[in-house]
């Protein structure tokens, strides 16, 4: 009983103040300080052999490791992210080092840009559809290769025969660089003989064939369609995988209790997968925000644009940097929006296996 | 006293995020800018003068970047030789991306002697201008020519060049080399065949395209994606039709220039060939070479071009086409122009940075290039014809080219000089381009078309981050 009194005594004290002995000097501060940016091997054996140099040790270690990596971050992402900022408030050409500070004339002048308009317009169809059509796809493709065959007597679920070729095949596009995929759908849309008219044609929609596929209205959607189909194969396969990790153990009980494939889908697959889903979702966005490749490559210069192209133009075409500069902003704002959209959206308990 | 030993990963990312942030302003100073740097050059020294060296050239080393396009980059290479006989050596560079290479260096102000600015990717002239990045060539269009040093190289020039690299003043900021000749685009040999002369008048036009459709053949086709190259046809034929005031009125971005009687008769001109079914199927979505192609093949009578279609549809014209290029057809007798109005102009744009190092060596280039030596040499490899007159008279050309030159020489002084299209490109090629496209297309009518032009015009007339140019 004695002992645990004295005990909790000296707690009590130690809790009061700091024990002197605790306490650094202002000389024992300084060579702590040195020793933590000097390499390990100077480390003055005073401090070496003090109680607290394991602490020192470890944040030394992690801290000299970081150095590297956090200062390419800050030179070359964070420092021309801000510097962005305050271009977007010159009037910069961009072909001279010269510009005066114009506060928010170009944020007012985008806000009654039409053009800039028209071009967040599609931006934001690309990013809102693009993703929901490609995910929806990928889900049902993969889906249908992983649990949408015939039941077989030896496995619960089993996908559709010659599912490995259909995943190879789907991945295919993924394969071809935007550009190729650009300028090959390009012609596919072409009126002088590309795929799009003359199948309409074979078919007989003659009144749906159209003279100009991309210079019109309907060149969002042209593109859109295009998003779709070069990404729709790498979600297939990421979703397969994500589909077949799933223990066979969970489709088996489900069978069972007489689910139904619609049941098993939503019941099972799409919670169990939904990790995945978002992620999917997340890169996808930003792929359709992006769409800057298709749409210069396939759409002539009168036609559409995209928050991307635009930004372009106005750079590199029409020496208005300052400007650009205020429409990358917006774009970047745009972009966070998503973010924080998608991760609201997609907060929901894991689940574990 | 609970302690924990270890960091866990979240502490630590999000002490090492606070670090981030308190570095920040620390690093601002440290990185440069983007805009960073500055004119680092000391004005040049030139040599001495002579009559064979007006510009006092010394032998420092002379840089020259070429576009690198359809005109290719021999001609430079060739002229190149004859400048390093008598002078320093040459660093030829030749690039697709005139404006992602080049813009960093005119920022750092340590640009090339000799730029060709050129291509889809050519930088803004007017911006350049505005900043004081180019160099006023009139000391070179002063000097005497190469070939005869009692002409002066200005007097050695095709109509419409010196205007052109002109930008509101005296100055002179660039130098075409290649010299244009726009127009309606046809073979003789289809012509024949439907028995038809050229048409003079929009009636006698209708009258060919109905004897071609008789045929199975369009009227017209073009390039929908580039639907600017109408204006190669119409803008001449506004300035027949109501004088050249009215072209210069558009090019001055004034209110209801586009309004005019003029305008608005060519418009419905065009209009009507749509309206009549004389326009090829699927010209509206097609490319520059989808349209060639149908027109090699005999598919469309006429096409609105340019002089280099010869040479970039060379592999898919037939043996017997005999390619022509006559002046836009006019609306009538009443015309304010002849017939034979035409639109010609210079080319391929070359110009000096302010800030060269060896700008007398770039000017002295230039000059060997407009020498007869490099201009016949330049024809002779590219099919087209030069700034330069008469370079291309002893020559044998193409019937294309033969052609333009006889429609160019039977124009006289009736030439018109366009520059919305070199002022003002956005607007003219997707804002005009677009209404124009949409009206072709059908889907739009010629008022409407007229409407969006005015106010697109408007828009840039109003908007104080486009830099204007005006007719002197």
């Amino acid at each position: 009983m004695a002992t645990t009194t004295t005990e909790r005594e000296s707690t009590a004290a130690g809790s009061g103040a700091v024990p002197a002995r605790d306490r650094l000097t202002w000389r024992e501060r300084a060579l702590f300080t040195a020793a933590f940016f000097l390499p390990p091997r100077l480390t003055p054996d005073r401090v070496r052999y003090d109680r607290r140099y394991r602490k020192l040790d470890q944040h030394r270690f992690i801290v000299w490791f970081l150095v590297p990596p956090v200062l390419i971050y800050l030179v070359f992402v964070i420092s021309p992210f801000l510097q962005a900022f305050y271009y977007s408030m010159t009037d910069w050409s961009g072909f001279d080092s010269e510009f005066s500070f114009t506060g928010f004339d170009n944020y007012e002048r985008m806000w009654h840009d039409e053009k800039f308009w028209d071009a967040m317009g599609n931006s934001v169809l690309l990013l809102v559809l693009g993703p929901l059509i490609t995910l929806a796809l990928g889900l049902f493709f993969a889906f249908m290769l992983t649990a949408g065959g015939r039941h077989r007597r030896s496995e619960p679920v089993s996908g559709i025969r010659g599912a490995n070729v259909y995943k190879i095949v789907y991945f295919f596009p993924q394969v071809l660089s935007i550009a190729v995929i650009a300028v090959m759908w390009g012609r596919i849309y072409s009126p002088h003989g590309g795929i799009v008219n003359e199948t309409l044609g074979a078919v007989g929609l003659d009144s749906w064939k159209q003279e100009d596929w991309l210079g019109g209205d309907l060149a969002r959607w042209c593109v859109l369609a295009v998003l779709c189909w070069s990404f729709v194969g790498f979600y297939v396969v990421l979703f397969s995988a994500a589909m077949s990790a799933i223990p066979t153990q969970i489709y088996e009980a489900s069978l069972l209790d007489g689910a139904g494939r619609w049941q098993m889908f939503s019941r099972l697959t799409f919670p169990l997968t939904w990790d995945t889903i978002r992620t999917g979702w997340i890169y996808m966005g930003i792929q359709g925000l992006d769409g800057f490749a298709l749409v210069n490559i396939m759409v002539p210069e009168h036609g559409m644009d995209v928050v991307p192209s635009y930004l372009y133009k106005k750079a590199f075409q029409e020496a208005q940097a300052g400007y650009a500069t205020a429409i990358g902003v917006a774009l970047f704002l745009v972009t966070l929006v998503f973010a924080l959209i998608m991760l609201l959206l997609g907060r929901r308990d894991r689940i574990e296996m | 006293m609970t302690s924990r030993p270890y960091l866990n990963r979240r502490t630590l990312l999000r002490r090492s995020a606070a670090a981030g942030l308190v570095t920040v302003p620390a690093l601002g100073a440290l990185s440069a800018c983007a805009s960073g740097g500055g004119s680092d050059n000391e004005p040049e020294e030139r040599g001495e003068t002579s009559a064979d060296n007006p510009f006092g050239v010394t032998d420092s080393e002379l840089e020259v970047v070429i576009f690198d396009g359809g005109f290719g980059d021999q001609y430079a290479k060739d002229a190149e030789a004859i400048y390093e006989q008598s002078y320093g050596s040459v660093d030829h560079t030749k690039t697709q991306e005139i404006s992602s290479q080049l813009q960093p260096r005119l920022v750092q102000g340590s640009p090339p002697d000799v730029i060709d600015n050129d291509g889809a990717h050519a930088m803004e002239i007017a911006a350049l201008i505005h900043d004081e990045q180019v160099y006023d060539l009139t000391e070179l269009l002063d000097a005497p020519s190469l070939d005869d040093p009692n002409t002066k190289v200005r007097d050695t020039l095709m109509p419409t060049i010196v205007e052109m690299g002109q930008y509101g003043g005296q100055e002179v900021y660039q130098l075409n080399y290649a010299f244009t000749i726009y127009g309606q685009w046809y073979s003789r040999t289809a012509l024949e065949r439907i028995g038809a002369e050229y048409p003079q008048t929009w009636d006698e036009m209708l009258a060919v395209c109905e004897a071609a459709k008789r045929e199975g053949m369009a009227g017209w086709t073009y390039a929908g994606q580039y639907p600017y190259y109408f204006n190669f046809t119409m803008y001449p034929m506004i300035a027949k039709v109501g004088g050249p005031e009215v072209l210069a009125a558009i090019d001055n971005l004034e209110p209801n220039a586009w309004r005019h009687d003029a305008v608005k008769a060519v418009f419905e001109a065009y209009y009507e060939l749509t309206a009549r079914g004389y326009i090829l199927e699927g010209s509206p979505g097609m490319s520059h070479e989808d349209s060639q192609d149908e027109w090699n093949q005999y598919h469309a009578l006429f096409i609105p071009n340019g002089s280099w279609v010869e040479n970039e549809s060379k592999a898919n014209t037939p043996e017997d086409f005999r390619m022509a290029v006559g002046a836009p057809t006019g609306l009538d007798s009443s015309d304010a122009m002849p017939f034979g109005t035409l639109w010609a102009s210079g080319s391929a744009p070359f110009f000096i940075p302010a800030d060269a190092s060896n700008a007398a060596g770039g000017l002295e280039f230039l000059r060997i290039m407009l020498g007869k030596e490099s201009a016949s040499n330049f024809t002779k490899l590219t099919s087209s014809l030069t700034c330069v007159r008469g370079a291309a008279d002893d020559l044998e050309l193409g019937p294309g080219l033969t052609s333009a030159k006889e429609t160019f020489e039977a124009a006289g002084d009736n030439l018109v000089l366009p520059r919305i299209q070199d002022w003002y490109s956005t607007l003219n090629n997707e804002d005009i381009g677009g209404a124009i496209a949409d009206m072709m297309a059908g889907n739009i009518e010629p008022d409407e078309a007229i409407t969006r032009c005015q106010n697109a015009a408007d828009t840039v007339a109003q908007d104080d981050s486009i830099l204007k140019t005006r007719h002197v």
